[in-house]
C-alpha cells in the first residue's frame, strides 16, 4: 500500500530535525500529531524556545536607551539578530532590515508611508488576483485615502498570473506593484524576476510578499533587485509577533515614518521633531526584543540545515504528495501551476472542505480548511474554500501517507 | 415523546459509541437522512449567521406545534442540525421556549466539536428558540386581541 518513490537520500537529516521540535512529539486525541498546517504557522525548534527564555532570564532590558550593562547586552543581541537576517536575505546593510510585527504589519507600513510620500490622486497600485487579504486591504485603504486606484493582475485556471496582461497593465500611472511571491492558497510560485524587471523598466518599485517564500527557497534581495520585501517570523520557525520589512535604503530614507513614538526620533520639540536614522525611523516604541532575537536564532537554525537542502527536500515532498493525492478518487487540485511550493489545495467531489477537515483532525492530522484569507481566489474558482496541506522542513513522506489514508477514510464516511 | 425523553434517548444512543469516529459516523448518517428543506425556503432570510458552512432553517406552525426543516451544504453540519430538529420539532412554542437542553453537553459535543462548529450549533439553537418565542408572542397578542 504505502510505497515510497525513488527519492534521493536527503541532505537534510529530517528525523534528527524532528527531534529538535518539542511539539512534533506531542499527541492529539491520543494519536501522534501529523502537522500539515505549516503555511499558517510552523512549529518552533528548541533553540528558538531557549532563546526566548534566555533573553528574559539573563538579559531582559530595553534596547538603545540605557547606559547600563544589561541594556547593552540586549541591544547587542537585538542588533546582532538584524545582522543575521540581513545576511540571510543578502541585504546591502543591516539598516535595510526593519523589524515589524509580521507580514501584515510590513505591508501596512509600506502602504501607509509610500501612500503619504508618493501617491497622488489618479495613481494606480497594482496587486495580483491571488493575494492574501493582507496584500489587498492595506492598499485599498491607502487608495481610498489618496484618491488612487487599485488594479488587479489576472490569473488563469491553473492559478498562474497572466503575464501578457500584466505587461498591458503597466503605464505611467502605476506607482507601485505589490505581489505575492508564493500564493498561500494555491502554492503558485510567481515569476517575480520578470515582474521586477518589467516594473523597473518603467521605474515602478515592487513590493514582494515573501510570507510563503522565505522558508522554502533561498532569497537574495540584491539579486532580485526588489524594492520592498516582507515576511513573518512565525512561518520561518521563529516566534509570533515578529516579522521583517526589507527596503532599499534609498526608498526607506525617502519615505515618511509610519508610526511616531520613542526610538524613532532624534530630537523632539513641540514645534518640530527630527526623525532618527534607519532602521530606527520605522521602529517606533519598544520593539519585540525577545521575538527579534529568537527570530535571529530561527534563521541561524535554518542556515545550519541549509535552505538549499530544505528546498530540495520540500520539492520531493510536493512531488510525492501530488502523486499520492492523485490516487484519491474524486480529488481535484485547486491551483495547478507549473511551479508550486509549500502548499497543496484540493477538494473532493462535493464534500464540504470543513467536513473533511474535521474528520482529518479527529485522526490527528492538522490541515487548514476555508478561504485561507484569500476570498477573491475562492470567488475566481467558484468554491467556498479548499482543504490545504502545507509542508515544512520536518515533514516526512510518512506524514503524507497518513494524510492520504486519513482522506480516504474521511471521504468514505462522507460520501 | 417529550423533549426530555428525546434528549435522554440521544444521550443513551451516543453512550454506546466508543470513539469519536463512530460518533461522527452516526452524525453523518443523520445528516444524510435529514429530510430536505423545500428549495424555496433556502432564502437569505432563512440563513443562520455564525456558521462556517451555510445553514438554512425554516419554521412552520401545524396544529399548534412548530415544525422545523433545515439544510446545510456540509454533511456533518446537517447531522448536527438533525439532532436539534429531532429534539425540538413537533412541539408547542411553549415547550420549546421552556426546554432545558442538556443533551449537547451530555453527549460531549461542545468539547469535541471545533469552536466554530459548536458556535454554529449554539446560533442554531438560539434561532430555534427565538422562532418559538416569536410564535408564542404572536399567539399571545392574538388571544389578547380576541378578548378585547
Amino acid at each position: 500500500m504505502q510505497h515510497v518513490p525513488d527519492i534521493t537520500v536527503p541532505a537534510l537529516d529530517v528525523e534528527k530535525i524532528r527531534r529538535d521540535f518539542p511539539l512534533l512529539q506531542e499527541k492529539v486525541y491520543g494519536i501522534p500529531l501529523v502537522y500539515l498546517d505549516n503555511a499558517a504557522t510552523t512549529q518552533k525548534p528548541q533553540v528558538v524556545l531557549d532563546a526566548l527564555e534566555q533573553y528574559y532570564t539573563t538579559i531582559n532590558s530595553n534596547v538603545h536607551r540605557g547606559v547600563h550593562h544589561l541594556s547593552q547586552l540586549a541591544t547587542d543581541a537585538y542588533e546582532g539578530s538584524r545582522k543575521t537576517i540581513a545576511g540571510f536575505i543578502n541585504a546591502r546593510k543591516p539598516e535595510e532590515v526593519i523589524f515589524t510585527k509580521g507580514t501584515t504589519d510590513g505591508i501596512n507600513l509600506v502602504a501607509n508611508s509610500y501612500g503619504r510620500g508618493v501617491i497622488k490622486p489618479g495613481d494606480i497600485v497594482l496587486v495580483s488576483a491571488m493575494e492574501h487579504h493582507s496584500n489587498i486591504v492595506p492598499w485599498q485603504i491607502m487608495c481610498e485615502d489618496r484618491g488612487a486606484e487599485l488594479q488587479v493582475i489576472p490569473m488563469n485556471e491553473q492559478g498562474e498570473l497572466l503575464m501578457d496582461q500584466f505587461s498591458a497593465l503597466l503605464n505611467d500611472r502605476v506607482k507601485i506593484i505589490a505581489v505575492t511571491w508564493v500564493s498561500n492558497a494555491l502554492g503558485t510560485v510567481n515569476p517575480v524576476h520578470e515582474i521586477i524587471a518589467q516594473a523597473h523598466a518603467r521605474n515602478i518599485p515592487v513590493l514582494l510578499d515573501a510570507a510563503q517564500a522565505i522558508q522554502h527557497m533561498p532569497v537574495d534581495v540584491q539579486e532580485l533587485d526588489v524594492d520592498f520585501l516582507v515576511f513573518s517570523g512565525h512561518k520561518l520557525y521563529g516566534p509570533t509577533g515578529i516579522g521583517v520589512l526589507y527596503g532599499k535604503e534609498e526608498w526607506l530614507d525617502k519615505l515618511p515614518p509610519y508610526q511616531g513614538g520613542g526610538d524613532m526620533i532624534k530630537t523632539v520639540t513641540f514645534a518640530k521633531t527630527i526623525y532618527n536614522v534607519l532602521p530606527y525611523k520605522f521602529e517606533a516604541g519598544t520593539p519585540d526584543i525577545s521575538g527579534a532575537i529568537a527570530l535571529g536564532t530561527a534563521v541561524e537554525y535554518l542556515q545550519k540545515a541549509g535552505i538549499e537542502n530544505v528546498q530540495q527536500w520540500e520539492e520531493q515532498l510536493m512531488e510525492y504528495a501530488t502523486q499520492r493525492l492523485q490516487e484519491v478518487q474524486g480529488l481535484r487540485f485547486i491551483g495547478q501551476a507549473k511551479k508550486k511550493t509549500g502548499a497543496i489545495s484540493f477538494l473532493i467531489d462535493d464534500i464540504h472542505p470543513y467536513d473533511l477537515g474535521e474528520l482529518l483532525d479527529k485522526q490527528g492530522i492538522a490541515i487548514r480548511t476555508g478561504h485561507h484569507c484569500a476570498e477573491p481566489v475562492m470567488t475566481e474558482f467558484c468554491i467556498p474554500g479548499t482543504v490545504r496541506a502545507s509542508f515544512a522542513m520536518y515533514t516526512t513522506m510518512e506524514d503524507i501517507d497518513k494524510l492520504v489514508a486519513g482522506i480516504q477514510k474521511a471521504a468514505s464516511m462522507l460520501r | 415523546m417529550t423533549i426530555k425523553e428525546t434528549q435522554d434517548e440521544l444521550i443513551s444512543d451516543f453512550s454506546f459509541m466508543e470513539n469519536w469516529m463512530d460518533k461522527y459516523e452516526y452524525i453523518i448518517q443523520l445528516g444524510k437522512d435529514l429530510p430536505l428543506i423545500d428549495e424555496k425556503y433556502k432564502t437569505p432570510d432563512n440563513l443562520i449567521k455564525g456558521c462556517q458552512s451555510q445553514v438554512w432553517l425554516h419554521t412552520e406552525m401545524t396544529g399548534g406545534k412548530l415544525v422545523f426543516t433545515a439544510d446545510s451544504d456540509a454533511v456533518i453540519t446537517k447531522g448536527l442540525i438533525s439532532l436539534m430538529v429531532n429534539v425540538l420539532s413537533n412541539h408547542t412554542p411553549k415547550e420549546i421556549t421552556e426546554a432545558d437542553l442538556y443533551f449537547i453537553e451530555a453527549i460531549g459535543l461542545t468539547s469535541h466539536l471545533s469552536p466554530t462548529r459548536s458556535n454554529g450549533l449554539l446560533s442554531m439553537l438560539k434561532q430555534m428558540k427565538m422562532y418559538a418565542f416569536a410564535y408564542q408572542a404572536t399567539s399571545q397578542s392574538q388571544k389578547n386581541g380576541t378578548e378585547l
